[in-house]
């Protein structure tokens, strides 16, 4: 059914979207809750920051990340050096251009997630004994499931379909950055392709449904525990 | 117990100036709404913090604005049931109990616990859904989660108020019941007549965020200087009695100090101690013993004092026997029956006056001295 060549492009973009999106979702909550509940110095500031991905062009992105994670670059260089680990041009680096593409999205979901919950609850939380963390942990966390499969569903798809941070970031080499969307741009540039990627956009078309269609049951079922049913 | 509070607060245009001093047993906070009362329950809980001021409770300092001292609300011990219950939607209603368990320095035991979720009447609740519980059984379950979480003090924010009347009798005896087995002290906030009666042993007056009056209940309820404050509708004395008999045509006979009344049949047993308002509305004085009324509630009582204020009534305390009264009557008849302290006259009142939510049996207060 599907080449070894396909099969490999689909593995490498379902694992390339897993690791940004689970990479991120503490980094996403943490910052959400922040912007959510927290009034400190820079609140603004951390706002924009974390919203540029969205509004900026991609191509800045991917070309922002290169500066700064590719091997010469002032974060990547230092990575190397100390952790031996590479973002340029490899795996990883699409992952990370992923994850950061996909970051405000999810932030944006989890957010609105948590201004929604009754901060009477925490109180009565607190009341009862409960510390911060544990209040977070047990009563904002799980009130905030529906946000968080919301904005994990979201920051998912946001990375199987990111093109333009990742191809100007970590380019499209076979077996290592080429992902869905660039495997189809690559195939939709050479004559007589058209074939191969329309095969390559039913999968990603497929992949989609599916990952919508199962966030969707998770979501109800978060939904109605939430709300005490 | 005792729980000491001196706190000013601005909130907005509002201001409040709160000097509280309690005592074991339950002190209600009565007040209008928007007289400071929530404002003053959260901050004892440590939810707000007070601009100046201090709070303690036995020998613990939990806030003062001097020394920079601010015990945040987790570790304060102090239960707390909100009005509209608070309970966590995603857990089930054992699991909320297990919540309130959970952070208790020294838990109840099993059989404890078992002991008071009997009391409370939860126990077939337990493994359902909060959305499925009604009013009445959420205030129930946020009660047993507070105690479970055996705090030194126990605040109520009018736990009842979104309650209708039914349901609201329905609950109160548990509240009683549990007052009577050596519940941990209560600050009990409140606007109904009816629930101090059943619950105070002590009163403290909110007016716009000041308190202004405070004492036991039957010495606050009993001075004539606070019908204006308590209301003119709602004020009136607190008697004590036995119930003496249950008679065939509706009618219960309660002994007090100093005569009998009958009332519509009360739920209690013969021999009950009870106690009951007799709102100062429901009095009528009589200079001669009356003789062809329809009413069989005549007491002899002598004035004790009179308060007149701006309006055309005037508030009467009086005493029988060893309990207080208090009439209001108009100015004018003050002035045609020449009524003076130290009077003997006749306090008549009716039997419906006396509604059964206004009677209370004392032995759940442990206010029968």
């Amino acid at each position: 059914m599907l080449s070894a060549a396909e099969l490999t492009i689909v593995a490498l973009s379902l694992q390339i979207a897993l690791l940004a999106t689970v990479v991120c979702l503490p980094f996403a909550i943490a910052t959400a809750w922040l912007l959510a509940r927290k009034e400190f110095y820079g609140k603004p500031l951390l706002n924009i920051v974390v919203h540029l991905p969205l509004v900026l062009p991609p191509v800045v992105t991917g070309y922002a990340l290169l500066i700064l994670f590719g091997k010469q670059g002032p974060i990547g260089g230092m990575l190397e050096t100390f952790l031996g680990i590479t973002f340029a041009f490899r795996w990883t680096g699409a992952a990370l251009a992923a994850g950061i593409m996909g970051f405000p999205l999810m932030v944006r979901a989890i957010r609105l997630g948590i201004e929604a919950v009754d901060k009477g609850l925490e109180d009565a939380a607190a009341t009862l004994g409960a510390s911060r963390s544990a209040v977070f942990l047990h009563v904002t966390l799980p009130l905030v499931t529906p946000a968080l499969l919301a904005g994990t569903v979201l920051g998912f798809a946001k990375a199987m379909g990111e093109f333009g941070a990742t191809i100007t970031f970590v380019a499209s080499i076979p077996g290592q950055t080429e992902t869905l969307p660039s495997a189809i741009y690559t195939l939709l540039q050479v004559p007589g392709g058209e074939d191969a990627a329309l095969r390559l956009i039913l999968l990603s078309v497929a992949v989609s449904i599916l990952a919508l269609a199962v966030s969707e049951v998770l979501a109800r079922r978060a939904a109605r525990k939430v709300a005490g049913l | 117990m005792s729980l000491n509070v001196d706190i000013q607060s601005k909130l907005g245009a509002f201001e409040l100036d709160v000097q509280l001093r309690t005592k074991a047993g339950t002190t209600v906070v009565f007040g209008r709404s928007g007289s400071g009362k929530t404002s003053l329950i959260n901050a004892i809980a440590g939810l707000t913090t007070p601009d100046q001021g201090r709070i303690a409770l036995r020998d613990t300092v939990l806030f003062d604005a001097q020394s920079g001292i601010h015990v945040p609300s987790h570790q304060r011990r102090i239960g707390y049931v909100f009005q509209n219950a608070r309970l966590f939607p995603h857990l089930s209603v054992a699991q909320n109990l297990d919540f309130g368990a959970r952070f208790a320095k020294e838990p109840l035991s099993v059989a404890e616990r078992r002991q008071m979720i009997d009391t409370l009447g939860i126990e077939a609740l337990l493994n359902r859904r909060i959305a499925a519980l009604s009013g009445g059984e959420q205030q129930r379950v946020a009660l047993g989660r507070a105690l479970l979480s055996v705090p030194r003090l126990l605040l109520m924010d009018e736990p009842l108020a979104a309650l209708d009347t039914a349901r609201k009798q329905e609950i109160l005896p548990y509240f009683e019941r549990l007052h009577a087995q050596g519940g941990p002290p209560m600050i009990y906030v409140t606007h109904d007549m009816s629930e101090i009666v059943r619950l105070a042993d002590n009163i403290v007056v909110l007016r716009d965020g000041r308190s202004v009056v405070g004492g036991t209940v039957e010495d606050v309820l009993a001075d004539p200087a606070n019908v204006k404050l308590i209301g003119v509708q709602d004020a009136g004395a607190l008697v004590q009695g036995i119930i003496s008999g249950h008679e065939a045509d509706g009618l219960s006979t309660i002994e007090l100090s100093a005569g009998q009344l009958h009332v519509p049949k009360i739920g209690s047993p013969v021999g009950a101690k009870v106690r009951m308002r007799i709102r100062a509305q429901d009095v009528i004085l009589s200079l001669s013993e009356p003789k062809d009324l329809s009413s069989q509630n005549i007491l002899r009582a002598r004035i004790t004092e009179i308060q007149t204020g701006e309006g055309p009534s005037v508030a009467i305390a009086l005493r029988t026997g060893s309990d207080r009264l208090l009439a209001r009557i108009t100015r004018r008849a003050l002035a045609q029956m020449q009524l003076e302290v130290g009077q003997e006259v006749w306090a008549v009142l009716k039997a419906n006056a006396v509604p059964p939510s206004a009677i209370a049996r004392s032995e759940n207060n442990g206010v029968v001295a």
